[in-house]
């Protein structure tokens, strides 16, 4: 690899990363959303008054890319609702008061693997999904030929301010990472795994060099240490980093023979296989200015945010933005009804101050933006480009490769709205391109 | 809860860099130039000085309240134009002068462009050619007050055979012309402060500079003081490190500020040995201004994942 690519130093603020994960008392209720992954909605198996317990299946996949869900509390479905995703669209969610008990599915034991269709099977059943990203379904991900699998890239670099919940999982769940490494070599023939850690999560880089030793005889664990330089954790940069591997726009990390795994999915994938408990909690780092007391808690999916906080000793001062995730790439949510999903990482209520953003003034031209773009995009010709309307421009400068990781806006000294205008460009290509279509 | 919740798109932090912020640490690596020229020419050039910066701030704010803008004096870049409009003029030069030249930097190239960001060309270069051309201003030249007027013409302007100033005057300041561009130790130490800030990388100023240098250096046969002597002189540091890095009218990567740090070279160069006028630089920096969009739609950087290189 001869040059690293560029990025930023953001604040880290992570407050949370030497504090052990807590468990949280049974919510209330969960809502679950039919929709947690790429893919098609899971189709639903249960109706308004069916009893379920912690890890009964509520929703099947529906089709190849997609995965099912299950219940996270044990209790009455009470309602299904239409529930607003990110992008608009609606999907149903299924409303479950807790009985408070938290007892497990009777049927749930571990899965038997002794082949590559067998361990398939099992990671279809398990309702694990990307839990760094954007949850693509892990089944479909590892469903390659395994001749094709040069790497399998660890994703261990949090490089969002606030999120500490994979580096803490590093640090507590090296266990479940190994028993998934041993069985993914055993039958996907990996030999070669490296992990990518920033170098600020000493405690993380010590745990996975424990890790390395133990898996010896089942593949070599290379772990890499990268310097924190947001976004590290970008999926293609992370490749790029670790095994030098450019990704081309459009194509996969396959595509150059890496699968790239997140740790914490990893870890999921280690404990699924050993008891047959489903993906049904997730470690969520709740931070921000108005968190009384932020820690990383273990919280079973569909938990809304209130109760989260609830249980974080509240919040001491009204904020400002909500945020799913971190706040380089976050989104804001209208209210604190929204629950925790499968792939969430953190929850953030930031205080006015925190949220507080400069003035937007005109572009100075200063090359800020494409100087410090890990991918060498022209923010600022891209927002010009998008205000002409000029989709030849938008395409001659690539801005399909953006992976909206926001160095570009962070570091703007006039705040231009660039990832903003980096979205809408794409959506604009997207539209012009289903117009031609439809003429052709 | 409350519906005062703010909803936008990520990110939702910021470097916290600005404008404003920027516009400042100019000043201030603008600051050792003004004291060198208020030093070797008296204090007449510090009336310059703040005549300039109050007409272009004057005049911005005056444009703006007339169309009914928002006010953009506050982001300090009228005041830069006018901090480096003011280093560009000699100090005896007549004050009416000096506000005509701020009304046409700030009005004419500045705001009728559509204000900062927006022109086409460097407000205070521009305005220092109009000057030029219009009133002669250049040629009125000022004298060092600290030292006798002999050993003090500018190099550039002298005939064939007069002796070259000593090359630690030069590097000093202690020789004729503008106020802020004779003292090269002055406008050395606001460059390293702006390399430190990061407010402009080294392209450019080492380009430009390097450039000049090494075609004098063939030019004088090879003489290593005249090519010395010759970058010392005239405008170049002045120009090179502060107006030409003008975010604005410069190319925005590596590569491009290369080609623009070359080009204002050659030009300056060709100028000063072969033009009519003596000093090149303004000129220079103004063709290249114009040549930037072009620069930059050249040399944008390669996108990660885009054609060529194999995986
Ligand atoms: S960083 Fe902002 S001000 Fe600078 S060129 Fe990019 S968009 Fe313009
Ligand atoms: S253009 Fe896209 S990839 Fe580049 S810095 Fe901005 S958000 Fe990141």
């Amino acid at each position: 690899m001869a040059f690293s690519l560029h990025g930023v130093h953001v604040p880290h603020r992570k407050h949370t990363q030497d504090k052990p994960v807590v468990r949280m008392d049974a919510p209330n209720t969960v809502v679950i959303p039919m929709v947690m992954h790429i893919g098609k909605p899971a189709r639903l198996i249960v109706k308004v008054g069916d009893f379920v317990k912690v890890g009964t299946k509520i929703a099947e996949a529906d089709g190849a890319v997609s995965a099912p869900i299950h219940s996270s509390v044990s209790g009455k479905v009470v309602k299904i609702q239409d529930f607003l995703l990110s992008n608009g669209a609606k999907a149903p969610a299924v409303v479950i008061e807790s009985d408070g008990e938290m007892a497990s599915d009777e049927t749930i034991k571990a899965p038997v693997v002794d082949s590559k269709e067998s361990l398939m099977a099992a990671l279809t059943e398990s309702g694990i999904v990307g839990l760094g990203g954007a949850g693509f379904p892990t089944h479909v991900k590892f469903n390659v030929d395994p001749s094709r699998i040069e790497y399998l890239v660890i994703n261990g670099a949090e490089c969002e301010p606030y999120v500490t919940s994979d580096t803490v999982t590093m640090v507590e769940r090296g266990a479940d990472m190994a028993y998934a490494l041993r069985v993914l070599s055993k039958y996907l023939g990996i030999k070669n795994v490296i992990i990518g850690i920033e170098s600020n999560k000493k405690t993380a880089v010590a745990s996975m060099q424990k890790l390395s030793e133990e898996v010896k005889d089942a593949c070599t664990l290379q772990v890499k240490v990268l310097p924190a330089v947001y976004p590290q954790g970008g999926e293609k940069v992370l490749i790029y980093h670790t095994t030098g591997k450019v990704v081309p726009v459009g194509k996969l990390p396959i595509d150059v023979g890496c699968i790239v795994v997140n740790c914490t999915t990893l870890a999921t994938i280690g404990s699924y296989l050993q008891t047959g408990m489903p993906l049904v909690e997730k470690c969520v780092t709740v931070d921000g200015g108005a968190v009384k007391n932020p820690q990383n808690v273990l919280a079973p999916i569909g938990t809304s945010m209130a109760e989260m906080f609830a249980f974080c000793g509240g919040l001491t001062v009204e904020p400002a933005k909500l945020i799913y995730g971190g706040p380089m790439m976050g989104l804001t949510v209208p209210d604190d009804t929204a629950p925790v999903i499968k792939n969430t990482n953190a929850i953030l209520a930031l205080t006015e101050k925190e949220a507080r953003l400069p003035k937007t003034t005109a572009c100075i031209r200063c090359g800020a933006c494409t100087n410090t773009c890990p991918f060498g995009l022209a923010p600022a010709a891209i927002s010009k480009a998008l205000e002409k309307k000029d989709a030849e421009a938008l395409e001659e400068l690539s801005v399909n490769a953006c992976m909206e990781c926001g160095c570009c806006s962070f570091v703007c000294p006039a705040n231009r709205p660039l990832v903003q205008n980096n979205k809408l460009a794409k959506a604009f290509l997207r539209e012009e391109k289903a117009k031609e279509e439809a003429k052709a | 809860m409350n519906n005062k919740l703010k909803l936008a798109v990520s990110p939702h932090i910021h470097s916290g860099q600005s404008t404003a912020g920027i516009m400042r640490d100019v000043i201030i690596s603008l600051l050792p130039a003004t004291i060198a020229g208020t030093v070797i020419f008296g204090l007449r050039s510090l009336l310059v000085v703040a005549i300039c910066v109050a007409a272009c701030v004057g005049f911005e704010a005056l444009f703006n309240f007339i169309i009914k803008k928002d006010q953009t004096i506050g982001d300090f870049s009228a005041a830069v134009t006018g901090l480096l409009l003011a280093l560009n003029l000699p100090a005896n030069i007549p004050l009416w002068q000096c506000v005509v030249g701020a009304l046409f930097a700030i009005v004419v190239v500045k705001c009728l462009f559509g204000g900062i960001g927006c022109n086409p060309v460097n407000p205070a270069i521009t305005a220092r050619v109009f000057m030029l051309i219009a009133f002669g201003s250049m040629t009125v030249q000022a004298f060092p007050t600290v030292v006798d007027t002999v050993s003090s013409a500018t190099p550039l302007s002298l005939g064939e055979g007069a002796a070259m100033p000593d090359l630690l005057d030069l590097f000093l300041g202690l020789n004729g012309g503008a106020i802020g561009e004779t003292c090269v130790l002055a406008l050395v130490l606001g460059f390293v402060y702006l390399l430190v800030r990061r407010v402009i990388t080294w392209h450019i100023p080492v380009a430009y500079i390097g450039t000049v240098f090494v075609c004098s250096f063939f030019m004088e046969g090879m003489d290593f003081t005249s090519a010395l002597a010759m970058i010392l002189s005239g405008g170049l540091f002045i120009g090179a490190i502060f107006m030409a890095t003008d975010y604005v009218t410069s190319p925005a990567t590596a590569a491009g500020k290369l080609i623009f740090g070359l080009g204002a070279g050659l030009i300056t160069f060709v100028i000063r040995y072969f033009g009519v006028y003596p000093e090149g630089v303004s000129f220079a920096i103004l063709f290249m201004n114009i040549l930037t969009p072009y620069i930059d739609s050249w040399t944008r950087h390669k996108v990660f994942g885009v054609g060529g290189k194999k995986a």
